[in-house]
């Protein structure tokens, strides 16, 4: 993305002529200077004669543009074999005359100088082999010989500035090599005349790891990147890349991924981690760190996607082996191209240079997923600043990729288990914690989430198993007397067991007591039931005998009344007689 | 080729090469010289050939000439260059070995 507008922009400015050095033409925003001289200083053995090397050997196979090669150290023969490693083949491209080496010897014991003199014959050597091929390209390399073959100066510093303005109007990109000086860019003060395009190589030496480092220092009329970038030399060539930080610009999936482990999944709100994201596993030794990795790996190749695993702790062939012994097989994903390990000891490199070579392998292998394990070994190689920034701009490279990685890293006993070393928690999506928990005279493995960006996942602690099929969470035992793992787990589980028994038993013989205690109530009620009923009877009884016992009042009295030979109306007669008189 | 000779082949023989870059003053100064230096010191055994670069460029690479005038001693071995217009005559005596030959 960026190269395209860098293109745009180039063709509107100053003409640029493509190193075709991968990298370099992105930081020089499109290339050299086309038709200008362009200087590259450094120190010994810092690679420039490689990069001009590059710059011509490239020109002439990718671009067609010939070139020459003006060696004032090597000799054709030596240069062919310094770079045949690299795949350059300079005799077949001398012979199909893409290419011209010149080799200038200045033997200073055999020379010796009278007088005036230019030095027109080495112009037109140039002249002779750049018309001999056509050449558009030129590297001189390292002209400052000159200045030790050479006693006068003044005649060499006119010459050298006649040369560079002779190459200018020749049209040819020329690069030309110096060697570093104190406290100046070149020893002879190159710099002076090729004013266009300076670059600088520098091979730094810290804590016994060497780390390339370029620079463009200046570039007149161009845009181009200005940091030190890390370059790396391998078989392939130079590999310049420029991995900054280029902020939090990448696009965001809602794609979900799963860890490999279902109940893992679960746990992450059901489905996994997002897609792009950057995973942290973080753990004391032996608590499944790698496993889960793995895990993760296997996961992804059965989706049919591609892994690049870093081991930075152990060789391909024993994490094949260890992970085999826990029901993971990763070696047919191997096979099929699908994961590759690349295991490096991390002392190998500096960091910046580690950077460079993950960066370079995940350009080549395009995986969608990374796994690097462990990354505390790192910061054997880095102070902590230097780890932080290392992995902030690896994890901004992997988000813009959309690639998900899952780093590792090793928590040291006896320090607090959520602390990171490198501070790096912050750069993470999400970040499981492994950890032992020891019960009982036994350790066990427990898993947490301590946080996942954006969704919504479990609090709860699980019990970590390595068992033959993979890897198995299941639930801690959660009961009064806290979290329990392991046989202690198992053990209360069976206590569990009894007491449950036993209660039920007890529920059941109390059930059974209040059952009788009811039925002999019931029992009592019954005989009070009985001896209430024959209370009513005999209640009855009486009210009957008392009606009884009324009528026959009545009757005797009526009788009598008859007797006495009486009023028939005998109770309403003396009201009556009462009324009136009130009257 | 510009060639001027004066070959007279005696036990020692002198072979000289002188190359220059078209007919500049620098050149010119050279070849007188050289041709004076000659004829003091060894007259009658030596040869003088002058090869002018533009005519001839690809000449340049064989003798690893890049300045301009370099004299080249061919013969007597070892192979010695000298470069510049060779006004400094007791330097070029020096370059040619010329003065232990003088003493004889």
């Amino acid at each position: 993305m960026t190269k395209e507008k860098s293109n745009v922009k180039s063709m509107e400015g100053l003409p640029k002529c493509q190193t075709g050095i991968r990298g370099l033409d992105e930081i020089t925003d499109g290339g050299l200077p086309k038709g200008r001289p362009s200087l590259v200083c450094g120190s010994a053995g810092c690679g420039k004669t490689l990069l001009a090397m590059e710059f011509l050997v490239r020109g002439a196979i990718q671009y067609n543009e010939p070139g020459v090669f003006m060696s004032f150290e090597e000799s054709p023969k030596e240069l062919a074999q310094n770079v045949a490693s690299l795949g350059f083949d300079l005799n077949d491209l001398t012979a199909r005359k893409k290419m011209s080496l010149d080799h200038v010897r200045i033997e200073r014991s055999e020379i010796e100088e009278t007088g005036e003199y230019d030095l027109e014959g080495l112009f037109i050597r140039l002249n002779h082999s750049i018309d001999s091929i056509g050449a558009k390209r030129v590297v001189l390399d390292t002209i400052e010989s000159l200045y030790g073959g050479l006693a006068n100066e003044g005649i060499l510093r006119a010459e050298l500035r006649r040369l560079f303005r002779w190459l200018k109007e020749k049209g040819v990109t020329a690069v030309v090599t110096g060697e570093r000086g104190e406290g100046t860019l070149t020893r002879h003060g190159l710099e002076e005349y090729v004013s266009d395009c300076v670059i600088l190589l520098d091979n730094r030496v810290e804590g016994q790891i060497t780390t390339r480092r370029l620079r463009v220092v200046k570039y007149r009329g161009s845009l181009h990147g200005t940091n030190e970038y890390p370059f790396l030399i391998d078989e392939k060539g130079i590999s310049v890349l420029p991995i900054t930080s280029i902020g939090l610009q990448h696009d965001v999936s809602n794609e979900r991924i799963s860890s490999g482990i279902p109940r893992l999944d679960t746990m992450l709100g059901e489905k996994g981690y997002y897609r792009g994201s950057s995973i942290l596993i973080s753990g004391t030794a032996g608590t499944g760190k790698s496993s889960t990795a793995a895990s993760f790996a296997d996961a992804a190749c059965k989706r049919g996607e591609r892994c690049l695993y870093f081991a930075f702790e152990e060789a391909p062939n024993q994490i094949i082996r260890n992970m085999r012994s826990i029901g993971i097989d990763l070696e047919p994903w191997i096979k099929k191209g699908l994961l590759e390990i690349y295991a490096v000891r991390p002392t190998i490199y500096g960091l910046e240079m580690h950077l460079v070579k993950m960066a370079k392998l995940i350009d080549e292998f395009k995986p969608r997923v990374v796994i690097i394990d462990p990354i505390t070994n790192l910061i054997a190689i880095g102070s902590e600043t230097e780890v932080k920034s290392m992995l902030a701009r690896l994890i901004d490279f992997l988000k813009a990729k959309q690639i998900t990685a899952l780093f590792t890293n090793l928590s040291h006993a006896g320090g607090a288990l959520e602390q990171t070393e490198f501070g790096i928690s912050s750069l993470m999506d999400t970040w499981l914690l492994l950890r032992d928990i020891e019960i009982g005279g036994e350790r066990n493995r427990g898993l947490y989430i301590l946080k996942s960006r954006g969704m919504a996942h479990s609090n709860q602690i699980r019990e970590f198993l390595l068992t033959d099929n993979g890897i198995d969470l299941i639930d801690v035992y959660l009961g009064p007397s806290g979290v329990l793992t392991g046989s202690a787990r198992a053990a209360v589980e069976v206590q569990d067991k009894i007491s449950d028994l036993m209660r039920k038993e007890e529920i059941e013989l109390k059930k059974r007591e209040l059952e009788r205690q009811r039925k002999a109530i019931e029992g009592q009620i019954a005989v009070l039931r009985a001896e209430f009923e024959g209370k009513e009877e005999e209640e009855n009884m009486l009210t009957q005998k008392e009606k009884l016992q009324e009528e026959t009042d009545i009757e005797a009295r009526k009788e009598m009344a008859h007797i006495r030979k009486a009023d028939v109306s005998t109770g309403n007669e003396p009201t009556k007689k009462g009324r009136r008189n009130i009257k | 080729m510009n060639d001027i000779t004066d070959d007279i082949t005696e036990p020692e023989s002198w072979e000289l090469r002188l190359y220059v870059a078209g007919q500049t003053p620098k050149s010119i100064t050279a070849f007188n010289n050289l041709k004076k230096l000659c004829e003091e010191h060894l007259a009658g055994k030596y040869r003088i050939e002058v090869i002018d670069l533009l005519k001839n460029p690809q000449l340049a690479k064989g003798d690893q000439i890049f300045a301009i005038p370099t004299l080249v001693r061919q013969l007597p071995q070892p192979l010695k260059k000298i470069i510049g217009d060779l006004s400094n005559t007791e330097r070029v005596l020096v370059g040619l070995d010329l003065r232990p030959l003088k003493e004889k």
